[in-house]
């Protein structure tokens, strides 16, 4: 009898509320669309966005992160789900950032007819999976979430129909995503081969010590390809070339979407097989990860630096550059942890600069959402003079690039790039840390020509533009978007003047 | 004065900026609209600098003259404990003068835009970038920790960048792009020392670092070398240094007037104020291993800028006068350096002594090279000389003259401010500090003697071809044919008002340099006698 009874795992909802109120609401919107006449369809936006509204929220009875689930019953220290202060902060940027997108959606979803059920059902699906991803602690819950969180986003990619760009972007983003997967699964296969267990902390102990010392080459290997396949996920060169084109064929919030709450996913999941799973092989994760993230940035950035302004949808395409460059920030900290006594301290300042980026990306997504409705073409030269035709949106933009190249008055950038530079050097990976400031001057290059162009006066309208409508008809700013944008501002302004709220997360032990 | 008045105004100057930065952007209310936007917006200006130049002046009032080496006015509040960031700001004899240095130019060059607006876009965006591009500096004085430093140290390239690609002259993208990315390498370079050094000793607090057997003991010589040499780097970029100087006169001679005299008056002051507040006290035996190489490119510097401000005077070279202010400037801030590089009290007080010198002297030069060109609309020496030149004596006497004022007090006459800052500079290099070699100095010592003569040699060919005009052919000059050019305007009230204070602090600081001598004395001796 009481053998019966401890098989069954004991479940906290409290602690997997999050994640899995953001499923449900998807299933509700999904079985709603049935019933909604057409002219209704807008109100499932709204009700997905109080969805993940509510769903951010039920953090706040998890603060004080000690809550575990589904443990073991024999051994209650072994725990597949775990409500820790990395799971919530990365949980909460998962959510904010699903909920940013949720608002930039729903004037795309309007205008380009896309299917509404669908789309609100993946995105929702896909967030619950990217939140379930930070809280689990064995590899299988892993992949699982890694798929719930990346099969949804296939779809969304493609979901322009009739679109050449979006089919082949969704084909693009799917194959490479397929084949990390499988790579992955090949891994933790390996490694669950050698040490016999899926717990993270088990496996870490029973790398330690293998249960049989011919298994060390399978243990190796298995290690080796679980971080290859977290390498394409996360997009770090040279498994970045699906990025730019999936950008520029995906819906715009979409695109937004896979840059933050995609990339968060990625850094989570290396996060926790390097540090939780794989600590007794840092020295070999450690310096691959500090050559990946040098690649990765020096890639991102130079490519950024040759876009061609008049080039269609250049500015996104810059952007998905730029996030490349940016991937390679957030590698750095993880590539420290390899050299460090306290990895689970140097982790934090990928969190710290996560949350920042996710914050004054998002902003900068909303701001070029707002341009592509006048000017669908979003060729980087079409940002000039926008000062003079909208000066509150320009601001906002120019502040949110100057964030994203770590200038002042972007404080908040400057500081999260402090963070990570710091835990370069007290790594000790100071080549590294000359090769991220060689990429911070490039950086700064492109962001503040965009930065300038704002604020240059407009071209003289040439004849090809004289059909447009004059500029001064400017069409309202939608309710959704401006609030997305308003958000994102005030957000990357408090945040600058208020640091510590993303940093204290770079101080303390977070696993 | 009690602390708290005290605290509130040098907190007051450095925030009351960044509050009037944002209110430029916003429309006048109604009371302060005057003639038109414009000129509303530019009054604004003109009103917050002058604000921020009386708290900055009450702050020198309350100053406690007997204690010039302690921290005065000090503010310490944790900002981002995450990092250890605090927000500790305070002034002693060191940082004060360049307070009211930057505070002073600033509001000169808010009072000459007011008159003189420079050609381009709105003037809005003009005084929103003055006012920030002051707190940036102001924070850079007055901040006592590391990060806080680099931070006031990156405020101001935006702000510079934007001043000199939107109001500048010709070829202004360009140099805008070299200024930012050659200085934004350097910072990042420093950033990585600062860091070095932040984590190594536990703190960033630049008081506590710079006492003896306090955290700076954590440091080990090869951590000193390490932090000195990519501190080093990013401040001698701003300085500059050459040979790191390259992106200096394409910056000085795009930027528009009130963007030159800024950069050249308090700018580069940054570096230099770097060196003797971070470089010195924290780093000492690093700098000690590294200061003959720093002086030895500091007497280089001298020379180099003397050398190319005399190819560039010379007749048919097509110089430009700007431009040759700009080069004269690496040559100045090579005696800075070489003051530094001394280690000596000496050196040091004359390092900050020719800072401060040549803060006024160069703003005065580049607002009369601003003044040039508005009357003339060229500042091309060739032009500006012989037959078809200013002929400044004649046709604008008290321009002319004020002119020849600022070329003396730049080359170092006695009795003018420029004298004592290089007098007392090469006097360190004479008996630079115990272990460092004295044949060495004495050389670059003499290089800089020679700099001296070169800089006299360059800026009298200044006064005589644009002063004095051509040469009269011999044989009477026939009357009335060829008669002399016409008059051009002289000095206007605004002018006087403007470039007047520099002039009258030129002549003061040159007779009676005790003044801030004796404010920066017990200060230095504090920093270099680590912290006692």
């Amino acid at each position: 009898m009481s053998q019966a009874t401890s098989l069954v795992q004991s479940v906290d909802w409290l602690a997997i509320a999050p994640p899995t109120l953001a499923a449900a609401t998807g299933l509700v919107v999904l079985v709603a669309d049935l019933f909604l006449p057409a002219a209704r369809k807008p109100l499932l936006g709204w009700f997905s966005t109080a969805g993940l509204a509510a769903a951010a929220l039920l953090l706040l009875p998890l603060l004080d992160g000690h809550r575990r689930t589904f443990c073991l019953t024999g051994t209650p220290q072994a725990c597949s789900y775990a409500a820790d202060h990395f799971a919530l902060a990365v949980q909460f940027l998962v959510l904010a950032g699903a909920l940013l997108t949720a608002l930039l959606s729903i004037d795309t979803v309007k205008d380009h007819g896309l299917p509404a059920g669908e789309y609100w059902f993946l995105l929702l699906s896909s967030a619950a999976g990217a939140a379930l991803l930070p809280a689990a602690r064995d590899l299988a819950t892993l992949v699982i979430a890694l798929e719930v969180a990346s099969l949804p986003a296939f779809a969304l990619v493609g979901l322009r129909r009739g679109d050449r760009l979006s089919s082949e972007a969704a084909l693009k983003f799917f194959l490479s995503s397929v084949a990390a997967t499988a790579v992955m699964l090949l891994g933790v296969s390996f490694v669950y081969a050698a040490t016999g267990s899926l717990h993270l902390t088990r496996v870490a102990h029973a790398l330690t010590a293998l249960p049989d010392p011919r298994l060390a080459t399978l243990a190796g290997a298995g290690v080796a390809l679980t971080l290859v396949g977290f390498a394409f996920k996360t997009a770090a060169a040279p498994f970045h070339f699906w990025v730019p084109d999936t950008y520029v064929g995906a819906p715009l919030p979409i695109a937004a979407y896979l840059s933050v709450v995609g990339k968060a996913v990625g850094f989570s999941g290396l996060i926790l097989v390097t540090v939780q799973g794989f600590p007794s092989y840092a020295h070999v994760w450690g310096p691959a990860l500090a050559v990946l993230a040098a690649l990765t940035m020096t890639t991102g950035n130079a490519a950024a630096l040759r876009q061609d302004p008049a080039r269609p949808r250049g500015a996104i395409r810059l952007l998905a550059w730029s996030s490349i460059g940016q991937a390679g920030y957030l590698l750095v900290p993880i590539a420290a942890a390899g050299y460090a006594h306290d990895p689970a301290h140097a982790i934090g300042a990928t969190v710290a600069y996560a949350l920042m980026y996710a914050a004054v990306n998002l902003g900068a997504f909303a701001a070029v959402a707002l341009v592509a409705r006048t000017s669908p073409a979003n060729r980087l030269a079409d940002y000039r003079g926008l000062y003079h035709r909208r000066p509150l949106v320009a601001l906002a933009l120019g502040f949110f690039l100057l964030c994203l190249a770590g200038l002042p008055p972007g404080v908040i950038g400057l500081f999260a790039k402090v963070t990570v530079f710091s835990a370069a050097v007290d790594a000790g990976l100071g080549w590294l840390a000359v090769v991220m400031a060689v990429n911070v001057v490039i950086a700064l290059y492109y962001y503040l020509q965009w930065t300038a162009a704002l604020f240059r006066p407009a071209e003289a309208p040439a004849e090809g533009t004289a059909g447009e409508p004059a500029d001064r008809s400017r069409p309202r700013i939608p309710a959704a978007l401006g609030t997305a944008l308003a958000l994102a501002t005030v957000l990357g302004v408090a945040l600058s003047g208020a640091p510590q709220l993303v940093l204290r997360f770079a101080a303390g032990a977070l696993l | 004065m009690n602390h708290t008045a005290m605290q509130l105004l040098l907190a007051g100057s450095v925030v009351l900026p960044l509050l009037g930065a944002l209110a430029a952007l916003l429309p006048a209310p109604p009371g302060l609209k005057g003639k038109n936007p414009d000129q509303a917006v530019l009054r604004h200006g003109v009103t917050v600098t002058g604000a921020v130049l009386a708290a900055t002046l009450a702050l020198a009032a309350g100053f406690d003259r007997a204690h010039p080496g302690r921290m005065q006015a000090t503010t310490d509040l944790s900002w981002i404990p995450a990092l250890g960031i605090r927000l500790h700001l305070g002034v002693d004899g060191i940082s004060l003068p360049l307070v009211v240095l930057t505070a002073l130019l600033t509001f000169l060059c808010a009072l000459y835009s007011y008159y003189v607006m420079p050609k381009g876009p709105s003037p809005k965006a003009f005084v929103a970038l003055i006012l920030v591009l002051e707190a940036g500096t102001l924070a850079t004085f007055a901040v006592q920790d590391l990060m806080l430093f680099f931070l006031a140290f990156e405020t101001v390239l935006i702000p510079m960048y934007f001043l000199i690609a939107r109001w500048g002259g010709a070829g202004r993208r360009a140099a805008a792009w070299k200024f930012i990315l050659y200085t934004l390498l350097g910072s990042v370079v420093m950033l990585l020392g600062l860091l070095l050094i932040g984590l190594k000793s536990g703190t960033f607090d630049m008081v506590a670092l710079a006492t003896d057997n306090g955290p700076k003991a954590q440091l080990s010589h090869t951590v000193q070398l390490l932090a000195v040499l990519t501190v080093g780097i990013g401040l001698a970029v701003k300085s500059p240094m050459w040979p790191l100087h390259s992106w200096l006169p394409d910056a000085h001679t795009a930027a528009p007037t009130a963007g030159s005299v800024l950069l050249a008056g308090v700018l580069l002051k940054m570096g230099t104020y770097g060196f003797v507040r971070i470089a010195l006290p924290i780093t000492p035996d690093g700098l000690h291993t590294v200061a003959p190489y720093l002086a030895a490119l500091a007497a280089a510097g001298i020379l180099y800028g003397s050398l190319a401000c005399l190819a560039l005077v010379r007749t048919g070279a097509r110089g430009d006068l700007k431009r040759l202010i700009a080069y004269s400037s690496v040559g100045h801030m090579g005696f800075v350096l070489l003051g530094i590089a001394t280690m000596t009290p000496t050196g040091v007080n004359g390092a900050l002594f020719a800072n401060i010198a040549h803060g006024l002297i160069t703003g005065l030069l580049f607002f009369l090279v601003g003044g040039l060109k508005d009357r003339l609309g060229s500042t091309d020496l060739d032009t500006l000389a012989g037959a078809t030149g200013a002929a400044l004596y004649g046709r604008a006497p008290r321009f002319g003259g004020l002119l020849a004022f600022g070329a003396v007090a730049s080359l170092g006459l006695p009795g003018l401010a420029g004298f004592w800052g290089e007098m007392l500079a090469m006097f360190g290099a004479f008996h630079p500090a115990a272990g460092l070699s004295r044949p060495a100095f004495l050389t670059f010592m003499a290089l800089a003697g020679l700099g001296t003569l070169l800089t006299a040699a360059y800026l009298l060919l200044v006064v005589r071809r644009v002063c004095m005009g051509g040469t009269l052919k011999t044989g009477p000059a026939p009357q009335g044919t060829a008669g002399p050019a016409p008059a051009l305007p002289d000095l206007a009230r605004h002018e006087y008002a403007a470039w007047g204070p520099l002039a009258v602090l030129t002549v003061l600081a040159g007779l009676w340099p005790a003044a801030l001598l004796g404010l920066t004395n017990p200060a230095v001796q504090q920093l270099l006698g680590g912290g006692k």
